[in-house]
């Protein structure tokens, strides 16, 4: 309990809220890193994910492929990745891009599966071309799982950019680090905390967005349901 | 006038859903498929806008080979109404009506001015425009399919089951309603249904259809049941057994006509 007592000490430690280095600094490189890496695993896991959703074919490759990325271990990806490109932000990146890919593609396809058959068929028997049928039906009904694809994603790239401090001086992973290096274990547990708040207000806001793209009319029908069915039966209305 | 010269489907996996059916379909009037499950009837239908092709043979319109032309243009040009109405569930119900001539470059307003235009011409109230389709009854979705599949003013109109989803008493209804409509507009329509009676009342032309997609008579209501093409034709509509198989009988001076359960339909009106 005096750890955490500690740790909370020295997260409202002004001392540590300034300077290179500090609080502010190291939350902003934890941000940012999140960031893009989030923007490089959507940029390649989202088209493929929708493609594969709209087309049906390719879902077997993309479950084995996303399985198999999941069951990689994300410090020895960065390991190898260190070995290769070095010490700095190169390992990191591509580590945590492969981190992110199965929860983006996934929620990718699974969103664009998840619409009724015949809504697609009347959009397409209506003379909607492809890429209509993706951009003005599949993708905004499947935005409410897709949106949850990305949140999962978010959850995870926030959690494990700490690793990236194990081979670059960025990010909130710093803290813990140095702390675990010098024994500092209210700084360790402070960061760590940092980290879990983060994640959580990121998540959060997450949580929301994904309220807000459910379509209206999606909206619509769970609030007519819940409000008139058993007042009045529908079909009576003609 | 729809044309289809010796055309097959067979699907990847063997299935035989039409077989060489040779039909025409005229203009200005409404034509119904009939017949049950498997029998090749929607395959038939959704050759016409190619959301379907053919294995075999020609589907022409107006002479015009289907697959020479574009399908998404092809399918722009047709009206489709399908069962459950396949209306685009994020969308408002004016905007559903006014996709496909969005689609066609006509501006926003001018298709949002049609299609509350279109509203009344299916009867519905133009206060229902800025609902979503869920929060409409199953016949109001109903008519709002039907508008737009008006919407480009379209010659063809293809309705795939569209009221097999409704009660019987919206059912009736929408089914007066399209009688009036096609008084109006003259269309060529297509349809299909499962439902022998729909087809009697709809259809200039019925096409009667069996298991692995043969057509076992195209003709008027009054000349299938006058006379039936063979006995399958014949048991199909019922025209041995049940409310089809009249007789009169006399009751206390009264003519009445009676079904093959001896329950009374009518008076024979003299």
């Amino acid at each position: 309990m005096n750890l955490v007592l500690d740790a909370i000490a020295w997260i409202l430690d002004p001392t540590n809220w300034e300077g290179v280095g500090g609080i502010p600094q190291r939350l902003w490189e934890h941000l940012w890193i999140s960031a893009v890496i989030l923007l490089i695993a959507a940029a390649i896991a989202l088209p493929v994910g929708v493609l594969v959703g709209h087309t049906g074919r390719g879902r077997e490759a993309a479950v084995t492929v996303s399985g198999a990325l999941r069951a990689l271990p994300t410090l020895g990806v960065l390991s190898l990745f260190a070995l290769w490109l070095g010490i700095g932000l190169r390992a990191p990146i591509p580590a945590l891009v492969i981190l992110a890919i199965p929860p983006l593609l996934a929620g990718a396809y699974a969103g664009i599966e998840s619409i009724d058959r015949r809504i697609v068929d009347a959009a397409r028997a209506m003379g909607m071309n492809e890429r209509q049928i993706v951009g003005k039906v599949e993708v905004p009904l499947g935005l409410p799982i897709i949106v949850g694809g990305i949140r999962s994603a978010t959850l995870q790239i926030i959690a494990t950019a700490t690793l990236a401090a194990y081979v670059a001086d960025f990010g909130l992973g710093r803290f813990i680090f140095s702390g675990l290096k010098t024994r500092d274990y209210a700084e360790m547990l402070g960061g760590s905390i940092l980290v879990i708040v983060l994640a959580l207000v990121v998540d959060g806001a997450f949580a929301l967005t994904q309220r807000l793209v459910v379509p209206a009319g999606v909206r619509a029908t769970r609030f007519t349901e819940l409000r008139s069915r058993p007042a009045r039966p529908r079909a009576a209305v003609g | 006038m729809i044309e289809f010269r010796g055309v097959t489907k067979q699907f990847p996996d063997g299935t035989v859903a039409v077989e060489g059916v040779d039909i025409v379909i005229p203009p200005h009037k409404t034509t119904v498929l009939v017949g049950s499950s498997g029998s090749g009837k929607t395959t038939l239908l959704r050759m016409i806008n190619r959301m379907v092709d053919p294995t075999a043979g020609q589907v022409l319109i107006d002479g015009t080979d289907v697959a020479t032309v574009e399908p998404v243009a092809l399918r722009r040009g047709i009206g489709y109404v399908m069962q459950n109405s396949g209306l685009l569930p994020h969308r408002k119900v004016v905007d559903n009506v006014a996709t496909v001539p969005l689609l066609r470059g006509t501006s926003k307003r001018e298709a949002r001015a049609h299609a509350l235009e279109l509203l009344d011409t299916v009867g519905l109230d133009r206060s229902l425009a800025e609902k979503y389709p869920a929060q409409l009854s199953g016949g109001q979705q109903q008519r709002v399919g039907v508008a737009r599949g008006l919407a480009v003013d379209p010659n063809i109109l293809l309705m795939d089951e569209p009221f097999g989803a409704v009660d019987p008493i919206v059912r009736a209804e929408l089914q007066q309603e399209l009688l009036r409509l096609q008084e109006e507009l003259g269309k060529t329509v297509v349809f299909v249904t499962h439902d022998i009676d729909e087809a009697f009342l709809l259809g200039d032309q019925v096409v009667i259809m069996q298991q692995g997609g043969r057509i076992s008579q195209a003709a008027s209501p009054v000349e299938i049941l006058a006379n039936p093409a063979d006995d399958f034709v014949a048991d199909f509509v019922g025209a041995r057994r049940g409310k089809r198989a009249l007789h009169v009988t006399e009751v206390d001076g009264q003519r009445l006509v009676v079904d093959a359960d001896g329950r009374p339909a009518g008076v024979l009106a003299s």
